[in-house]
C-alpha cells in the first residue's frame, strides 16, 4: 500500500512556455494539460466540456497546433509552447475576435466561448478570410448548445473583417 | 484516469524494451486521441504510457528514392495532409486523414494510432490498405512488415505483439494512371465516426481501361474488410454503370455489419454498395487526371457552386 501511494504521488517536472511566459510545474503523469492548467496553475479560462476531444472547450494551442488539452498529458507539454484563452487578448484590450463575439452576441452561457476563441483565432492565422462553410468546417470540433452557431459564426466573420481593416489601416 | 509511469525514449530499441518489460501493461502514446479516452473511462488499464514521439523514425515523412513515402506511426494528420508527395500519389489517403475527428483531432491523430486503435470504424486504415501499404514493425526479435490490409485481426485487436512497435507506414511507389479515393456516409457533415466507409485504388491503361483494383469497406465487419469481387468487378472496364453495380452488389454481399446507434444492418449494407460504386468511380476519374473533390472540400465547393 505504501509502495502504491508513492508511486501515484510521484511527478515530473514540467517546463513549458505558456502565453510567452517561461512555466515550471510539477505534474503526475495521469494529468492532462487541462488539469494541469486549470488545477496546477489555477489558469481556468480553459474549460472542461466532455473530457472526450468531441466538445472543443479545452482548446488550447500547442507546439503552433490547435489541440484538446483534455486528450494531452501535462508531462507531453514539456519544452512546448502553448497558447490558452489568457493569451488571446493583447494587453489592456481585446482581441477583434472576444469583440465581435461581443458585438454579435456570439455567447451565452461562456462555457464552449474560450474554445471557440482560441480555435478561430487559429483559423484566422491560416485563412485571414475564411468563407462560411470554411468557419463551420473549422470549428466542427467546437460544440455550444446555447447559440445554435449561427451567431458565433458571423462573429468570426465579422472578426476577420475587423482585422483585415486593421491591417490596411 | 489511474496513474501511469511516462516514459518518452529517443530510439526504437529504447521503446521496445519499454514495451517488452511490462507485456500488455505497457502502450505508446502517439497522439493520444484514442488512448487517452480509454485510459480516462477505464476501458484500458496500463502501467507505463510510452510516449514515441520522441523518436524520429515515427515522427517523420521520408520519400524514398524509389518514390516510395514513409510516414512515422505518430504524423499527425494535418503534416499527412500537408506534404505534397503523398498529396501527390495518395489522395485516398488524402480523404481519409482530413476528415479524422476536426481540426483538433488532426493536430494529434495519427495514421499509425488509428490502425494500432483497430476501430472496425478506422478511416485511414481502408484508405491505406485500398493504396497497398506496408505496416513496418519493430520488436525485440527484429522487424517484420506486415500488409495494412492484414493488420487489424478484430475490434480492436491487431497483429501487433505487446512488445512490439508500430514505426511507420510504406505507401509503394506511386504509378502513372493510379489513383485512389475515400469517403464515408454520416448523418452531419464533418466531425463524425463512418456509419460505412469504402476506399478504392485503380490502375488504367492507356486506353483508360482498368487494370488492376483494390476496395475495401470500413465500419461493417469487425475489422476494416476488402472486397476484391468488388475490385474484379471493374477491371476491364471503363468504370460504365454496370460495372459499377456489379462492384456495388459484390460489397453489399461481402458486408457483414451489426446495427448500432450509427446504423442498422439494412442501411450499412446499403451504403457498403453507394460508397463502393462512388470510390471507385472517383478513383478512376482521378487516374484519368479529373479533380474529385475529398469530403473535406466537397461541401465548400458545392456551396461556392450555389453562390455563383
Amino acid at each position: 500500500m505504501v509502495a502504491v501511494d508513492a508511486h501515484s504521488t510521484t511527478k515530473v517536472v514540467v517546463e513549458a512556455t505558456i502565453n510567452g511566459e517561461p512555466v515550471q510545474f510539477l505534474a503526475e503523469p495521469r494529468q492532462t494539460l487541462l488539469e494541469c492548467l486549470r488545477d496546477i496553475l489555477s489558469m481556468t479560462g480553459t474549460k472542461e466540456g466532455c473530457s472526450d476531444g468531441n466538445c472543443g472547450a479545452c482548446n488550447v494551442v500547442m507546439g503552433g497546433r490547435l489541440v484538446n488539452s483534455c486528450l494531452v498529458l501535462g508531462v507531453e507539454a514539456n519544452g512546448q509552447s502553448i497558447t490558452t484563452i489568457e493569451g488571446i487578448a493583447p494587453a489592456g484590450g481585446l482581441h477583434p475576435l472576444q469583440t465581435a463575439f461581443l458585438e454579435e452576441a456570439a455567447l451565452q452561457c461562456g462555457i464552449c466561448t474560450p474554445g471557440f476563441i482560441v480555435s478561430a483565432s487559429e483559423l484566422l492565422k491560416h485563412n485571414s478570410h475564411p468563407s462560411e462553410d470554411e468557419v463551420r468546417f473549422w470549428l466542427s470540433g467546437n460544440l455550444c448548445r446555447c447559440t445554435g452557431y449561427d451567431k458565433i459564426v458571423r462573429a468570426v466573420m465579422h472578426a476577420s473583417d475587423i482585422m483585415r481593416v486593421g491591417h490596411q489601416a | 484516469m489511474d496513474n501511469v509511469e511516462y516514459v518518452r525514449p529517443g530510439s526504437v530499441s529504447e521503446a521496445v524494451a519499454l514495451l517488452a518489460e511490462k507485456p500488455g501493461k505497457a502502450r505508446a502514446l502517439a497522439g493520444g486521441t484514442d488512448l487517452l479516452v480509454q485510459l480516462k473511462s477505464g476501458r484500458r488499464q496500463i502501467d507505463r504510457v510510452v510516449d514515441v514521439k520522441g523518436i524520429p523514425d515515427l515522427t517523420e515523412i521520408r520519400v524514398s528514392a524509389d518514390g516510395s513515402v514513409v510516414i512515422g506511426a505518430a504524423v499527425p494528420c494535418f503534416k499527412v495532409y500537408s506534404h505534397p508527395a503523398i498529396i501527390a500519389g495518395y489522395p485516398g489517403v488524402i480523404d481519409a486523414a482530413s476528415i479524422v475527428g476536426g481540426i483538433a483531432i488532426q493536430g494529434r491523430a495519427s495514421l499509425g494510432g488509428n490502425l494500432c486503435n483497430g476501430a472496425p470504424s478506422g478511416d485511414t486504415i481502408p484508405s491505406m490498405a485500398a493504396a497497398g501499404a506496408v505496416a513496418l514493425i519493430a520488436g525485440p526479435k527484429g522487424n517484420r512488415e506486415v500488409p495494412v490490409a492484414e493488420f487489424c485481426t478484430g475490434p480492436g485487436q491487431t497483429v501487433l505483439h505487446p512488445d512490439e512497435l508500430l514505426v511507420a507506414i510504406r505507401l509503394p511507389a506511386p504509378r502513372a494512371h493510379t489513383a485512389s479515393h475515400y469517403l464515408r456516409f454520416i448523418p452531419r457533415n464533418e466531425m463524425d465516426i463512418a456509419v460505412a466507409g469504402a476506399g478504392a485504388w485503380v490502375a488504367l491503361d492507356s486506353n483508360g481501361v482498368v487494370t488492376e483494383a483494390r476496395v475495401f469497406l470500413t465500419s461493417v465487419a469487425p475489422t476494416p474488410i476488402g472486397v476484391p469481387d468488388a475490385a474484379k468487378a471493374v477491371i476491364g472496364t471503363r468504370g460504365e454503370s454496370a460495372a459499377l453495380d456489379a462492384a456495388a452488389a459484390a460489397a453489399r454481399a461481402a458486408a457483414k455489419p451489426i446495427t448500432d446507434m450509427r446504423g442498422t444492418i439494412a442501411q450499412r449494407v446499403h451504403l457498403s454498395g453507394v460508397m463502393t460504386k462512388r470510390a471507385l468511380a472517383g478513383a478512376i476519374a482521378r487516374a484519368r487526371g479529373e479533380h474529385v473533390p475529398g469530403a473535406h472540400e466537397a461541401h465548400r465547393v458545392r456551396s461556392n457552386a450555389a453562390a455563383h
